[in-house]
């Protein structure tokens, strides 16, 4: 099957690329990819990719994947644009509707450039290679004499006549799609975008203007907009609704009960009473006047403290062995000193600052949808469901998202405005609260872990045993689960790289009563504060420097054998992606270098510490240094931040730097603040008054971010910066203030 | 009837007086560039003026209006020296908060030409951003006043 096609000729393209005369397709053998596990088949071979140049020069170029502060719109684009020999400004970036003829569009675990780099180049190889045969066609003269050292131009070396993209297009058009042996990707050193210091941000104009379209900003003529009282208990419905009151605010309409999903929930409505106005703050006063009665379901006995109880007795005995090396129990029979951890993390939200929104217009069999979603296949899968057309029937405009970070993967918000849409038969706009953003959001899971270790005399382990106990997400597709799914306890736990010749990692059995999701990062969070927390301890108890400490740890320079388990590696192959502890300490060596590490901890005042963890995430080698100042009334400031990361090959360093300095903010904010809790099945917290984030004067104040230059294939950006961050916070606190962190949020340790 | 006017406009309203200006600016104005992010005025994403002070309109009864002049991001002249140095700097990720957080800066240099890092934290503490650019909004707030300073060498600082 040929890879790339040529579909000048077609009549089926929408929008902008219609108007181009040259278009090239490109066909994706799509990977199996571990967050599409269980679920529906990969899309068929489709033509996917769309780029197009019209008579005029432009190119346009189609985002397939969600842009939400991640720069994938810019950084796919870019990688194309940067093969195919355009001059960036001349390139205009159309986002796609949701549709598996592009592939895999789920917008999350970190792998959009890692998946498609190596197609947008040969994509935009091909285009080049097909200009340059029109132009060297209509010269007559040899293809190998031109090039497109001009950007947006292909020249004839010898004579120095160049002819524009745009002037080529329509030749170019006809030339033979080339083959894949025949396409030269440009070498590195050609790279006129890729890797390089620039500050593309594509909508970056609209955004400093207030232009920009996000979810939030979607108007249809003739909708209404909707508020929905939910049940505060997952899966209660509504026994009885006094509607008088919200029906007399000015501007409510009407109000429609939306039922409460079958269990499974999945991305279905969590059912309630729907106030219906003609505006947002309207929509809102109704719900505030609704009386509603609810039946509760047997979530009503959800009660977070308890589950904290329990979920740290069971992770004292013993649970599902995940890996294993050697006879941990016979080493800690052998003795040596034995120390043991408890380690314990709560349910958390994402708090996107824009809430979960959306548009939606059922009409004529089909659903219009124009929505923030991380995830626009899922949205035609959920709403064809629901509404009982083809998912084909369902046309999901993406929007810019304001923040996802993994609450956007869930499309129970649009399928609101959906079912409400078709009863309604209007256009809806749905606009959620932060209050419903909060208490309603799928959680990331609460966790507890312990941790035992044999240590020698020389103050390495034995021995190290480990347990996780945490809400599995398939609790949205099964609401009887026990047990976290393999890539969700792989991450984190599965793959630590230490050298312990007795190692075993297990996983315990938990019951989700709420939603669960999964925030940035996934269950890397309290993987890597339980994992690096405890190797900080054993580096204290060894009276040992905690990076020389590490290092030795980690051990000798090797592939790590994953022999024995089921290790799925982020859905990429062990080959292309070994986990290479080499990378490993050299993250933890620049990141200790650049802090100044040993000389400037000594250097400190009193109630000042630096912490360093490192991790292993999305493929993606990452190591953090946390500078702490605790102050007289136990406040927690942090002043520098230092993270080494090898990414592989990067396409925009200011990006990457970007990502992992918003990574440590976001991070930060988890660990000083975030804490999701709940009785009865109802979540306490509501608005950022009791779900903190940091603002400007409790954030990092400093984050330096240094990339190791890499060939390696590239790997995640988005979330790698967040799991390092929390334990080397945590360590620093300790080496400021002597106080072992336990438990997150910090604020709940006294420091003083 | 309130009367008031934003972005130079002359504005009436004869609707709900406790509607908060966010939702008159978004729902019927039409102007979007101002965001909802919690209706409580924590986050800071709905910042406007009101006669050139920063307000946070989720919080803004418009029966409190009669009278204002109110300026949205949509009333900033493009290239505001703020906007110039948001660009400059690349300040955005996602870019929901920005509006308001623009809104704030320019407040804060209109008040205090040359804030320092405490100054420019105290000020800026109260508008969230989940994707965290806090450290380029302080660096871009420090290269907007040395734009304005070029601009008006004369003018006396405050800081």
């Amino acid at each position: 099957m040929k890879l790339i096609e040529n579909v000048s000729r077609r009549g089926f393209l929408e929008g902008t690329l219609a108007t181009g005369v040259f278009i090239l397709g490109a066909r994706l053998i799509p990977e199996p990819l571990w967050a599409s596990e269980g679920e529906a088949a990969p899309a068929p071979l489709q033509p996917s990719l769309w780029m197009a140049i019209a008579p005029d020069g432009t190119v346009t170029i189609i985002a397939h994947r969600t842009e939400m502060g991640n720069g994938i719109k810019t950084s796919l684009p870019i990688v194309l644009a940067d093969e195919l020999g355009a001059a960036w400004s001349r390139v205009k970036v159309e986002q796609a509707l949701g549709d598996p003829k592009y592939g895999d569009q789920e917008t999350d675990t970190s792998h959009s450039v890692r998946d498609f780099f190596d197609l947008m180049r040969q994509t935009g190889a091909a285009g080049r290679l097909m200009l340059i045969r029109a132009a060297a066609a209509h010269w007559g003269v040899p293809a190998a004499e031109c090039n497109t050292g001009e950007p947006h131009f292909v020249r004839h070396r010898r004579s120095g006549r160049k002819l524009g993209f745009g002037e080529l297009a329509e030749a170019a058009a006809k030339q033979p799609v080339p083959s894949r042996e025949e396409l030269k990707l440009n070498p590195r050193s050609a790279w006129r975008y890729i890797g390089k210091e620039n500050h593309h941000l594509y909508d970056l104009p609209d955004m400093i203007d207030g232009k920009a379209q996000y979810g939030i900003d979607q108007t249809v003529a003739g909708m209404v907009y909707a508020a929905v009282a939910r049940p505060a208990v997952l899966g209660a419905s509504v026994k009885s609704h006094d509607d008088t009151d919200a029906l007399k605010v000015r501007g409510v309409k009407q109000t429609v009960v939306i039922e409460t999903f079958k269990p499974p929930h999945g991305h279905q409505p969590m059912g309630g009473v729907a106030v219906i106005a003609d505006n947002t703050w309207a929509a809102f006063q109704g719900r505030r006047k609704l009386k509603v009665e609810w039946d509760n379901g047997s979530h009503v006995g959800y009660n977070s403290e308890e589950f904290r109880k329990t979920a740290t007795e069971t992770a004292r005995k013993p649970g599902q062995v995940i890996r294993n090396i050697g006879d941990v129990d016979a080493a800690f029979r052998n003795g040596g000193t034995i120390l043991e951890a408890e380690y314990y993390t709560p349910h958390l939200a994402h708090v996107p600052m824009e809430p979960p929104v959306a548009v939606v217009d059922v009409r004529d069999g089909k659903a219009y949808c124009w929505a923030p979603t991380q995830d626009p296949q899922q949205l035609q899968k959920t709403l064809a469901d629901l509404l009982g057309i083809k998912p084909e029937n369902v046309i999901c405009h993406v929007t810019l998202l304001g923040g996802g970070f993994g609450r956007k993967s869930f499309q129970d918000f649009v399928a609101e405005a959906a079912v409400l849409s078709q009863k309604l038969h209007k256009p809806v706009k749905i606009v959620w609260s932060r209050e419903d953003d909060i208490r309603f959001c799928y959680y990331h899971p609460s966790a507890a872990m312990y941790l035992k270790a044999a240590v020698g005399r020389d103050g390495k382990p034995s021995a190290w045993l480990q347990r996780s106990v945490f809400q599995g997400s398939a609790s949205m597709t099964d609401a009887e689960v026990l047990y976290p799914g393999q890539d969700e306890i792989d991450n984190g736990w599965t793959d630590v790289p230490f050298d312990i010749p007795n190692h075993r990692a297990e996983s315990g059995p938990a019951r989700a009563n709420v939603r669960i999701g999964w925030v940035r990062s996934v269950t890397n969070i309290f993987h890597a504060f339980g994992v690096q927390s405890f190797a900080d301890e054993l580096a204290h108890a060894a009276e040992k420097d905690p990076v020389q400490y590490q290092l030795a740890l980690i051990g000798p320079d090797r592939k790590i054998d994953f022999t024995g388990t089921k290790y799925q590696n982020y859905g990429a192959s062990l080959d292309q992606f070994p986990y290479d502890t080499a990378r490993l300490k050299r993250v933890i060596e620049i990141a200790a270098e650049k802090s100044g590490w040993g000389k400037r901890s000594t250097a400190l005042g009193k109630g000042s510490g630096l912490g360093i963890a490192a991790h292993r995430s999305f493929l993606t080698y990452v190591a953090t240094v946390v500078e702490v100042e605790v102050d007289s009334r136990g406040q927690v400031h942090i002043p520098n931040v230092w993270t080494a990361v090898d990414a592989g090959t990067v396409v925009s360093p200011d990006n990457v730097r970007y990502q992992f300095e918003g990574a440590a903010v976001f991070a930060a904010s988890l660990a000083l603040f975030g804490e999701i809790t709940a009785t009865d099945g109802a979540v306490h917290q509501s608005n950022f008054h009791n779900y903190r984030i940091a603002g400007m004067n409790r954030a990092p104040r400093h984050v330096e971010v240094h990339i190791v230059e890499s060939e390696a294939p590239p790997a995640g950006v988005g979330e790698p910066g967040v799991p390092p961050f929390a334990p080397a916070l945590c360590n620093a606190v300790f080496a400021a203030t002597g106080k072992r962190v336990r438990e997150l949020p910090l604020s709940k340790t006294k420091l003083v | 009837m309130i009367r008031f006017k934003v972005n130079g406009q002359e504005k009436a309203f004869d609707g709900d007086p406790d509607m908060p200006l966010l939702w008159y600016l978004r729902d019927v104005a039409g102007l979007t560039g101002t965001k909802f992010g919690c209706g409580m005025a924590l986050c800071g994403a709905c910042t406007v003026h009101r006669n050139g002070a920063a307000i946070r309109s989720c919080s803004t009864p418009m029966k409190a209006l009669g009278g204002s002049e109110i300026t949205t991001i949509e009333g900033i002249a493009p290239m505001h020296p703020v906007q110039a140095a948001w660009m400059e700097i690349r300040v955005p990720q996602c870019g929901y908060c920005q509006s308001g957080q623009i809104m704030q800066a320019i407040a804060l240099l209109k008040k205090n030409k040359n804030p320092s890092d405490e100054e420019i934290d105290t000020a800026m503490s109260g508008n969230l951003c989940r994707c965290g650019t806090y450290q380029r909004i302080r660096a871009a707030i420090h290269q907007a006043a040395k734009h304005q300073a070029a601009k008006h060498p004369g003018a006396k600082e405050t800081a």
